[in-house]
């Protein structure tokens, strides 16, 4: 077995920050290599780096063993090298092939696309790596593994023997995780390296054969996967031991405090996505609503928060009828809400973290002081946020888009909790966000609960969902199908109700 | 810290100097295709541009450009297209000079009046564009398009000619009845030549410059200091976000027209309260597409604006001397304009990209000292 990817010496540095801290590991042809490290590592930036998309300050880089310095990913590409983001970068009004080729189109003499050889290559593809798709599918049409699915085939498409994964489970649920590392599997056994990145610890001991660890910008070791624990990798990453889950005993009131009543919503074509959904949560109390992404989740949310109008139902908040009141006036009435993507729909990337740190909550002090903007107020209060989610930042002046994905995350949760509203949406609370820093707001849920604070929380995340919830509902179809006791379920259990499967096996 | 600052001003001026330079040697290029010699034409323009006279002529010509650079900055700062700038100012002035006329009201009241008018006006006709966006999804690009021709081809081409001025003869004028003096506003001459010479040769510096001045103070109060600004910014910046925000999409859109609107009203007044005192056959026209450009090379901000709109302004006024002088078409101004404007938008992007090297580069200085 020879060298696949070599590094040494990587060194990066941006403002107020060094990303990359002399990064020396190598990958070995045909392993699967998982790269583990806390938010702001400088995991992200080093894949960035090795796939041509930003340049090193310092450092040498080989595939294959010969030296390379890529100032695009087109040389990537060209050296046999190819990336799948964290955020999909597919366009959804396009179908799979359209999507394969895009950037790399098949021409016929008279330059017109070649949509047979495409297909032909694509199905060729496909059958190597035993990655099914139907190239005539359109992206807006897919699942979320299917559209990963795409971004690899794409990649593969292109001639890719190292593929670099950013953190691609992270909006998967099992079986979907299952159904990728089955991908990865076989990749590895017909010869493609893999460098991937997962803050799922039991995932990466599951699927790598190697594991390195980075700490605040320096590799820190590279293990066998084999001889060690998720504790152990925990450890190396943080530089110190987890404190252990708190326990936690309910703190369910009978007051509610959020009441959807009859909830319809109807998609564009007039069926119903949210189908007659009813439900209560009391003060103290976390529901957690569980399902594959796609089964009206979001547009239960959307209703709820104010953002859509639905057909028809209620939403009552403490006893006030707000169906009628606009998004701002349910914020004002004690409304919180984590959207389930940071990009599209939490941050202003080009914004300083203040000004974000103050969206939804404009209207009042300490970020307004009457019709003005409260400068200094906004600006004490991000640093609260910095400093109590423990969002890296070098100040609160940086744009967003110059924090790590996880930091991102983490000063959202923080603007949306640190105004103690009375009842949180949370969508995929902590998604992206590394195994201590989740403990860390899974603890603030907690207390925030104890304090009183109803949630409804949604995620993929199924040992999330299970640990924090106090009850949970399953979404299928845009109706809530089943309600299940934490305590008494498994994820593996789980899953099967969010597929459909346990419901016609007549566990209802 | 001083020396960052500096770097930073640098920076900021990169671009449109760099652009201006680009401009420059194109345009020398075209005035020899074209056999003029541009050495002479420039020392033309220059030596024109140092006399007091001509400094009011630039201020004059670049009040009104700087109002409707603010007027359209307003909707670019939430991705709003507002091109209707045009026939709001138009229709804007028309109104207010057939109104304006029909009062009588005391002096300086009387035009508080005729701006009050003008800006209602231009909001309301702006407001429709944003009101068809919200009501009927009309894309505003097009409703403001439409709205221009509306304006200048339907509204006023059809009703000026009912409002012309009735002479005592019984003769009739070539523009609507004049604004009685209760609506003029002084002019500054009496400010300026505190500093300097008297000013001959007729010229008066414009009063609706204090005007020009309010409005960009305030436009940088609204869009950087107050909770209006920050959703019109955060609405430009991600729509999505701004809305899971509390940001009422809809209400940020007739607001930012309306008030982009109320501003462009204004951009019609130095004709109306320093000129000819009503809506004629040579009303100034163009100012609207013009402030577009200004927004865009001022890149919408308060302060930029200011030297975009002095520089057209700059080429505007030397357009008449090249012509007198006979050291180059007049046309080159024109030319020189879209050079810069097409110019400045490649160099904003490339200084972009060096500005994050240097950013990057100085922190990386900053942080290898003390880790
Ligand atoms: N474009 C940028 N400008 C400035 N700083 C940046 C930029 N990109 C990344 N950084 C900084 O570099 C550091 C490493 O970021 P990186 O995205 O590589 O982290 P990560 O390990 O991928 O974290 P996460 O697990 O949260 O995704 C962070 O402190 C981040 O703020
Ligand atoms: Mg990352």
């Amino acid at each position: 077995m020879s060298t696949a990817i070599e590094l040494i010496g990587i060194t990066k540095r941006f403002p107020g920050v060094i990303a990359n801290d002399n990064i020396n590991f190598s990958v070995e042809e045909g392993e699967i290599h998982a790269i583990c490290g806390e938010n702001g590592a400088g995991k992200s930036t080093l894949m960035k780096i090795l796939y041509g998309m930003q340049p090193a300050d310092e450092g040498v880089m080989k595939v294959n063993g010969v030296e390379v310095d890529f100032s695009s990913p087109t040389d990537a590409i060209a050296a046999g090298i190819g990336m799948v983001h964290q955020h999909f970068m597919l366009a959804d009004q396009f179908s799979v092939i359209e999507n394969v080729i895009l950037g790399s189109e098949p021409t016929t003499v008279g330059g017109i696309l070649d949509f047979d050889t495409a297909k032909t290559h694509l199905a060729e593809v496909g059958d190597a790596y035993g990655l099914t798709i139907d190239p005539d599918d359109f992206v807006s049409e897919l699942e979320v593994g299917e559209r990963q699915r795409v971004e690899i085939i794409k990649v593969l498409y292109r001639g890719a023997n190292i593929l670099i994964l950013d953190e691609p489970t992270a909006v998967l649920v099992p079986q979907e995780v299952e159904a990728l590392f089955d991908n990865l599997r076989e990749l590895k056994a017909a010869g493609s390296t893999i460098i991937f990145i997962d803050h799922k610890l039991q995932e990466v001991l599951e699927i790598s054969d190697r594991i390195t660890i980075i700490r605040r910008g320096k590799s820190i070791t590279t293990v066998n996967a084999a001889d060690v624990t998720a504790g152990d990798l925990a450890e190396l990453m943080v530089g110190e031991e987890l404190p252990s889950p708190e326990t936690t005993e309910s703190t369910v009131t009978d007051v509610v405090a959020l009441e959807v009543q009859n909830i319809t919503v109807l998609d564009e074509y007039g069926r119903p996505v949210v189908h007659d959904v009813s439900f209560k949560i009391h003060q103290g109390e976390v529901l957690g609503i569980a399902g594959i992404e796609g089964n009206g989740q979001g547009e239960l949310v959307d209703a709820i928060v104010g953002m859509e109008r639905p057909l028809s139902g209620s939403v009552y908040l403490g006893g006030l009828d707000v169906s009628l009141k606009s998004v701002r006036q349910r914020r004002d009435e004690g409304f919180g809400y984590v959207p389930k993507d940071r990009h599209e729909a939490g941050l202003l990337l080009v914004a300083p973290l203040w000004e974000n740190a103050a969206l939804g909550h404009q209207t009042k002090p300490p970020f307004a002081k009457g019709w003005w903007i409260d400068r200094k107020g906004s600006h004490q209060r991000t640093d609260e946020i910095r400093e109590r989610f423990d969002v890296r930042s070098p100040n609160a002046d940086v744009a967003a888009h110059a924090l790590s994905g996880g930091n991102q995350q983490k000063l959202i949760i923080g603007r949306e909790l640190i105004g103690d509203p009375k009842v949180i949406i949370l969508a995929h609370p902590t998604r992206g966000i590394d195994v201590g820093a989740q403990a860390a707001v899974w603890n603030e849920i907690r207390s925030a609960r104890a304090a009183g604070q109803a949630s409804l929380l949604i995620s993929a995340d199924l040992d999330e969902l299970i640990g924090l919830s106090d009850r949970i509902v399953v979404m299928f179809h845009g109706k809530l199908v089943a309600e299940l006791d934490p305590a008494e379920i498994t994820p593996r259990l789980l899953g099967s109700y969010m597929t459909g499967a346990a419901l016609q096996g007549g566990a209802q | 810290m001083n020396t960052s600052w500096t770097r930073r001003l640098v920076l900021a001026l990169a671009a449109p100097v760099s652009a201006f330079v680009f401009a420059f040697l194109l345009s020398s290029i075209v005035l020899i295709l074209s056999s003029y010699n541009p050495i002479a034409a420039y020392s033309e323009m220059i030596n024109n541009a140092v006399k007091l006279e001509s400094i009011i002529d630039m201020l004059n010509e670049a009040t009104p450009l700087y109002i409707s650079g603010v007027a359209a900055a307003i909707g670019f700062r939430m991705n709003l297209f507002n091109i209707g700038v045009e026939g709001q100012y138009q229709l804007a002035a028309f109104a207010a000079a057939v109104i304006g006329a029909k009062v009588v009201l005391p002096n300086g009241l009387h035009m508080l009046f005729v701006m009050g008018v003008a800006m209602i006006v231009g909001g309301l006709y702006s407001g429709l564009a944003g009101l068809l966006k919200v009501t009927r999804g009309v894309n505003e690009v097009i409703s403001t398009i439409m709205l221009n021709s509306v304006a200048t081809l339907g509204i006023i081409a059809g009703l000026f000619p009912r409002f012309l001025e009735e002479k005592a003869d019984g003769a009739v004028g070539l523009g609507t009845t004049p604004l009685a003096e209760t609506a003029w506003i002084p002019n500054l001459n009496g400010v300026v030549q505190i500093f300097t010479r008297d000013i001959v040769k007729g010229r008066k510096l414009t009063g609706i410059l204090v005007v020009a001045i309010v409005v960009g103070i305030l436009y940088h109060l609204f869009i950087n200091r107050s909770r209006l600004g920050f959703d019109v910014r955060a609405t430009g910046m991600n729509p999505l976000a701004a809305k899971v925000g509390g940001v009422p999409s809809k209400k940020m859109i007739l607001l930012a027209m309306g008030l982009s609107g109320v501003v462009a009203g204004l951009v019609g007044l130095p004709d109306l309260l320093s000129k000819s005192h009503s809506y004629d056959q040579g009303f100034t026209k163009l100012r609207g597409f013009a402030g577009i450009a200004v927004a865009l090379l001022g890149r919408n901000h308060p302060g930029g604006m200011v030297g975009a709109a002095l520089l057209f302004a700059f080429l505007n006024t030397s357009s008449g001397v090249l012509q007198i002088s006979k050291t180059a078409s007049s046309e080159i101004v024109t030319i020189m304009q879209g050079i810069i404007l097409l110019a400045a938008v490649v160099a904003y992007q490339m200084v972009a990209q060096v500005r994050q090297r240097e950013e990057i580069k100085a922190a990386s200085e900053a942080t290898g000292a003390n880790a």
